[in-house]
């Protein structure tokens, strides 16, 4: 027991952490002390206090208000690159894998050409190109979040394909539809999720990353990553950048937590 | 695959109407799937594409990457002016994250479950997780806000002069001049933002290595060699290691990729006139041609990277030789 | 004769999640310089961990908890760690059964065999190389030089295993671990690798203790003999005497329930019912006694000792301890098969089938390899006819399989199936012939889809076929294959593999089917439960009247399910016969040698040399010509089909020129 309790118990950290930061953000505009872009230049920059728990920035906005509205931007970004990624490039992965012949070949042609650009670069590129915002950023991600999952499906799903009971299913006269989507579809499915959940952490720290570097959100909109842009310069009133960077960071170890603990458990060479 | 590259870039790019207009940039968005559709139909371009494409090649080769819009200078001059400081830094992160990471992932592998495997844990945790600009600012505010042992922002001191030698490299040209005053700045400045660069890749490095190992110390053949009456230390280095290394290099590629988004994050914060800082005012002030000679520079550096990985993938596992 | 090794009451445990398991519980034996031993017992029995318990490769969860290993007097399980690795690879080698896991993959040969040489000081590097090569020779491996400087996966398993001998034998030892080394081979390779080590034996003196659930195996290379069972030593004794009288229930179940080449055909095997007991709940009393046919009330209250019958026997049961024995199997013969009139057309006619595959292009210019599974096969399967295919792997009859299924489609030739023609079905049509042509497949873990509950698998073809009221059919299907109709709800990872394969039988019956094609359907099971799937395969033959393709590379299961059978060699049909003729006169010489190759106690054996030729490049002429003992100029000419009798077909230049050794 205190075995099975040391192998999962960082899983169901991982859990609660996730958990703690999706209610945050489902809550932030009743828990806040403050509306996050009230600007209040009298009170500029003022060190962590009963008033201002994590202090208030450049412009006297309270941080931990932001703080807090910023975990919607920053999840509803993770997820919706992840999920909406992890579909298109399973579709992709699957459609491929089904196809054989030349629709596989053009189809996985298309992923190698997308791999074998520096993810982050493309996506600044991208970015810049579409220009400054949420939505645009999130697409940017997204044409270069895809291939991986493609290329996972697909080699999944052709593992599964050659499996007997993919055969059997045939033989018993199954439509291949339903092959393709009752029998092979459930079995894939663990190792993507897996994937996807170490992944949301990947997704948050890039967006972020955009953000700080300015591609993000619109200002003034209260955002993680342009919070630490915000605050770096400012050494001396380290508050303002420190703290939602440890948000991005347990954010992150928390998928992380929860992603490796799900592989633990899916994978059948760790029972004992 | 280099070629294609090229293309994908030029195709990007020929959709940023001529000159960089930035009122116009909004259109990229609805043509963007065009790209796409472009590339697919890549078999049967019509002649003037191809023509255009070729003229863009031409431009390539003669190093013509188009002029940025910050900075009034072609856009390969700023590159050329740049790098240097981006290479030297990465460089120094890269061989810091291997000559940590291999023997950490090692050590945690053997040791598994002991306070060493809980530390490379913690470590590559903390190194996969933490965000790089905020990891920079963190150290920059402790080492250099609070506890003043670090050197500020900065290549060099302020006053300092860069010093005139070949390469660009500072650790290079100083000792090369025998300026070891210089040499002790440059370093001094480099510590902190190479430590920041290395710690997103010493955790993947770290991570594998012990992954891998653990795997391989599985195997049968690590059973054989112990079979053997082989002394434990010959059976990890000789059987178990060659194998678990295979995976790490494989890594390589990724870990590079890495670098180049850090590069991205620490050269901002350290005010590191790289590469990096000038991808950062580049996207910042959308100064496309910049963005778009980068990006094809880092990705011809990217492609050479895996490809060198794939080479020394061939001589490390004999089964992908033919 | 002094005894080498001595164990002495050993218990290894294994400590799991849900408790500790006892996978060796109080094992003692003795060998004795130059002896063999064989350990047989089924999966879980312990004696793969007995073994490697002596040699301390053992890691956690694992740990030997009691006991003494004595190796010429020395307690191995008090060796310090350097002591240890002296001893291993010097005095006591260790082969295992993967060649391909047990060889490094990213080294050369050499180095692997020759590297212990060195370490344990026996040889300065270049006289270790040039013994290693010497070895190579010795084991058998072709043109030793070129090898050494090979990677393992440049060979095929026959030459690994090889490879893993000579690295065993590198430094003479007195002792020789060899844990199930042939059960991963071709039957005419591991009559090669058996005889090998009986040569090792013989020349070197070497003890060998050898480990395999094949009590054949252990017959033809074993003098003595233990019969492990749920960590237990049950019986021990010399090997012709415990096969001839076994005296422990198992040991008996073991000697009778694996189909055999020199007895008579029956209508069913004998077989033990149900399953090794679950070692986390071990009986109180016999381990065996839950599944045993001559329990007494004794048996399930107090655990037997291991006691001594006979001078050097001994057995580890209550009924027997007082010399009694256990009387031999009585089963009713086998009726004669139903014949289908000379009249009827056949179910199933194929002809001059082939297949091949391209292999994926090792350049963009280069042509593609073809490997060539299937070359020209015709056959015909009557109404209620069981016609087996026996090949060894490679020859292509899983490739058959899935052509007769038409999983795959020909490249070449014509199949017909109630007299309709199926070569090029597709689609709509396909799918309507699909519920009067089922398949079994060989994996009973793959076969089945992990996140689908038994019920839903066996109604879904039910549904999509527009079956009416899937639930009571399923139910009846359960009962039918002789699990319990409740089981339906459960997933197919709750069952043992026995269990799952007979839901692959259920599964392949609920579309009432008149031909199934059986992949290998019991080669994945233990040899007991074989013989549990075997009998209700028989029965459930005889009651529906089914017609039968049986494909199994064991010719002795081949013999107990079959009418008629085929021998097939590089994608090609080089006999074919009914099936008590072919096993009485067998006429092509590659099937003379097969029958001769099967490993049975007292056997002389015909060993063929060499490995099969490629697919890729088929040979000139006849195919088995370059291994053939009686080949001849003219095989350089393709071989004639010859009808040497009704109903018997040779493809053979000289048919009968090979005779069984007597």
């Amino acid at each position: 027991m205190r075995r099975r309790l040391r192998r999962y118990g960082l899983a169901w950290a991982g859990a609660a952490i996730v958990l703690a930061w999706l209610l945050v953000a489902l809550l932030a505009p009743w828990i806040s002390p403050y509306p996050p872009n009230a600007v209040d230049v009298t009170q500029r920059l003022l060190l962590p206090s009963a008033a201002h728990w994590l202090g208030t920035d450049i412009l006297g906005r309270d941080v931990l208000s932001r703080l807090l509205h910023g975990a919607r931007i920053s999840l509803l970004a993770g997820f919706s690159v992840v999920l909406l990624g992890a579909g298109i490039g399973t579709a992709i992965g699957i459609l491929a894998a089904w196809l054989r012949g030349w629709g596989e070949e053009a189809l996985m042609r298309l992923t190698d050409l997308v791999l074998c650009f520096p993810p982050i670069i493309l996506a600044l590129a991208l970015a810049a190109a579409l220009g400054i915002g949420t939505t645009n950023t999130i697409i940017a991600m997204l044409v270069v979040w895809w291939p991986k999952y493609a290329r996972l499906a697909r080699s999944l799903a052709l593992v599964q394909r050659s499996q007997e009971y993919v055969e059997a299913a045939t033989v018993l006269g199954l439509p291949q539809k339903r092959i393709l989507l009752r029998h092979i579809l459930p079995n894939i499915f663990g190792p993507i999720a897996v994937l996807c959940t170490l992944d949301l952490g990947i997704a948050i720290l890039t967006f972020a990353g955009l953000s700080f570097l300015g591609l993000g959100v619109v200002p003034p909109a209260a955002e993680w990553g342009s919070m630490v842009s915000e605050g770096r310069e400012l050494v001396e009133q380290w508050w303002v950048a420190t703290f939602p960077g440890l948000a991005i960071l347990t954010v992150v170890i928390g998928f992380n937590f929860l992603g490796d603990g799900l592989r633990d458990w899916l994978d059948p060479k760790a029972q004992r | 695959m280099a070629l294609f590259a090229s293309l994908v870039v030029f195709l990007i790019s020929n959709f940023v109407p001529g000159d960089p207009v930035l009122a116009q940039l909004g259109d990229i968005l609805a043509s963007d799937p065009v790209v796409v559709a472009q590339w697919r139909a890549k078999w049967g371009l019509d002649l003037p594409l191809w023509e255009r494409y070729g003229i863009f090649l031409r431009g390539l080769l003669h190093g013509d990457l188009g002029q940025s819009i910050a900075t009034r200078r072609p856009v390969l001059e700023d590159i050329v002016q740049f790098a240097p400081a981006t290479v030297e830094l990465a460089t120094i992160s890269f061989v810091m994250a291997l000559a940590l990471g291999i023997p950490l992932g090692i050590a945690a592998a053997i040791w598994r479950d002991s306070w060493i495997d809980a530390l490379a844990r913690v470590l590559s945790l903390v190194g996969v997780s933490a965000p790089t600009f905020w990891l920079a600012f963190i150290m920059l505010a402790i080492f250099y806000g609070w506890l003043g042992w670090a050197p500020g922002p900065g290549r060099l001191d302020p006053i300092a002069f860069p010093p005139e030698g070949p390469s660009g490299f500072f650790l290079f040209d100083t000792a090369w001049a025998g300026d070891w005053e210089g040499f002790a700045d440059t370093l001094a400045h480099l510590i902190l933002p190479a430590i920041v660069l290395a710690a997103a890749t010493l955790g993947l490095i770290t991570r594998t290595t012990r992954a891998a190992m653990l795997d391989c110390l599985q195997q049968d053949y690590v059973r054989v060699a112990r079979a053997k009456g082989l002394r434990e230390r010959v059976v990890i280095l000789r059987h178990a290691l060659r194998n678990a290394l295979v995976p790490v290099v494989t890594l390589g590629g990724l870990a590079y990729a890495n670098l180049l988004t850090g590069a991205v994050m620490t050269e901002t914060i350290f005010a590191w006139p790289g590469l990096g800082r000038y991808t950062f005012r580049s996207a910042a002030a959308l100064d496309f041609p910049a963005i778009m000679g980068i990006t094809l520079v880092v990705s011809a550096t990217y492609l050479l990277v895996n490809l060198l990985v794939d080479l020394s993938y061939a001589v490390l596992d004999p089964r992908v030789r033919r | 004769m002094t005894a080498i090794l001595d164990i002495r009451d050993l218990v290894t445990v294994f400590h799991t999640d849900r408790g500790p398991v006892r996978a060796v519980d109080g094992v003692s034996f003795t060998i004795a310089r130059g002896e063999t031993l064989g350990i047989v017992g089924e999966s879980g029995s312990g004696k793969s961990v007995t073994a490697q318990s002596i040699m301390r490769l053992l890691e956690p969860p694992a740990r030997i908890e009691a006991g003494q290993v004595l190796f010429e007097g020395r307690d191995v399980l008090a060796m310090s760690q350097s002591e240890l690795a002296d001893w291993r690879g010097a005095s006591a080698a260790m082969v295992f059964q993967d060649s391909l896991t047990g060889l490094n993959p990213v080294l050369r040969i050499l180095p692997q065999v020759s590297e212990h040489v060195v370490a344990h000081g026996r040889m300065a590097p270049p006289a270790a190389r040039r013994h290693g090569i010497d070895l190579l020779r010795r084991m058998g491996v072709a043109s030793p030089e070129r090898a050494a400087a090979a990677f393992p996966h440049q060979f095929s398993g026959g030459m690994r295993q090889r490879v893993m001998l000579a690295i065993g034998m590198a430094n003479e030892p007195s002792l020789l671990i060899a844990d199930e080394p042939t059960t991963a081979l071709d039957v005419t390779i591991q009559a090669q690798i058996l005889d090998l080590m009986a040569g090792l034996n013989e020349k070197f003196g070497t003890a060998i203790m050898l480990i395999s659930h094949d009590l054949g195996v252990i017959g033809s290379l074993c003098r003595r003999i233990a019969v492990m069972y749920a960590g237990e030593v049950v019986e021990t004794g010399p090997t012709a005497e415990v096969l001839a009288d076994p005296r422990h229930p198992y040991a008996w179940a073991l000697a009778h329930a694996v189909p055999r080449l020199d007895t008579p055909v029956t209508a069913r095997l004998p077989s033990i019912e149900g399953m090794p007991p679950d070692p986390l709940a071990m009986p109180r009393g016999c381990r065996f006694a839950p599944r045993c046919a001559h329990r007494i009330a004794r048996c399930d209250a107090e655990h037997p000792p291991l006691t001594e019958i006979a001078p050097g026997r001994s057995v580890r049961c209550w009924v027997t301890m007082d010399g009694r024995q256990l009387p031999p199997p009585s089963l009713p013969a086998a009726a004669a098969p139903p014949r289908a009139t000379e009249a009827e057309a056949p179910l199933l006619e194929a002809s001059d089938l082939i297949k091949h595959f391209p292999l994926p292009r090792k350049s963009l210019f280069a042509k593609p390899e073809l490997v060539h599974a299937v070359n020209g096969v015709s056959l015909q399967v009557a109404r209620g006819e069981s016609l087996g295919i026996v090949g060894e792997s490679g020859c292509g009859t899983s490739t058959l399989a899935r052509l007769i299924t038409r999983l795959h489609a020909p490249n070449a030739g014509n199949i017909r199936f109630q007299g309709q023609d199926i070569t090029a079905l597709g689609g709509e049509a396909l799918r309507a012939l699909r519920p009067r042509l089922q398949m079994v497949f060989q994996d009973p873990f793959a076969s089945l889809n992990p996140r689908m509950r038994v019920g839903q698998i066996l109604a879904e073809p039910l549904r999509v076929h527009g079956h009416a009221a899937p639930e009571e059919r399923v139910a009846a299907l359960l009962d039918m294959v002789g699990l319990n109709p409740a089981w339906a709800a459960r997933f197919p990872h709750e069952f043992s593999g026995g269990q799952r394969q007979r839901i692959s039988i259920a599964r392949a019956l609920a579309l009432d089917p008149a031909l199934i094609v059986a992949d290998e359907p019991v080669s994945a099971l233990d040899v007991n439960v074989q013989a549990q799937v075997l009998n209700l395969m028989l029965e459930l033959r005889a009651r529906l009247g089914l017609a039968f393709l049986f494909i199994a590379h064991d010719l002795a299961v081949v013999r107990a399910f079959c009418d008629r059978v085929a021998v097939m060699y590089l994608g090609r049909f080089v006999e074919e016969a009914p099936a008590a003729e072919l096993f009485a006169t067998p006429a092509h010489p590659y099937t003379v040698a097969l029958l001769s190759a099967v490993p049975e106690p007292g056997q002389r054996r015909i060993v063929l040399g060499g490995e099969p030729p490629s697919s890729l490049r088929l040979p000139q002429g006849c195919a088995f010509r370059a291994r053939c003992p009686v080949a001849r100029p003219i095989c350089a000419e393709p071989p004639p089909l010859v009808e040497i009798a009704p109903g018997r077909r040779v493809l053979c230049h000289a048919p009968g020129s090979l005779q069984k050794p007597r």
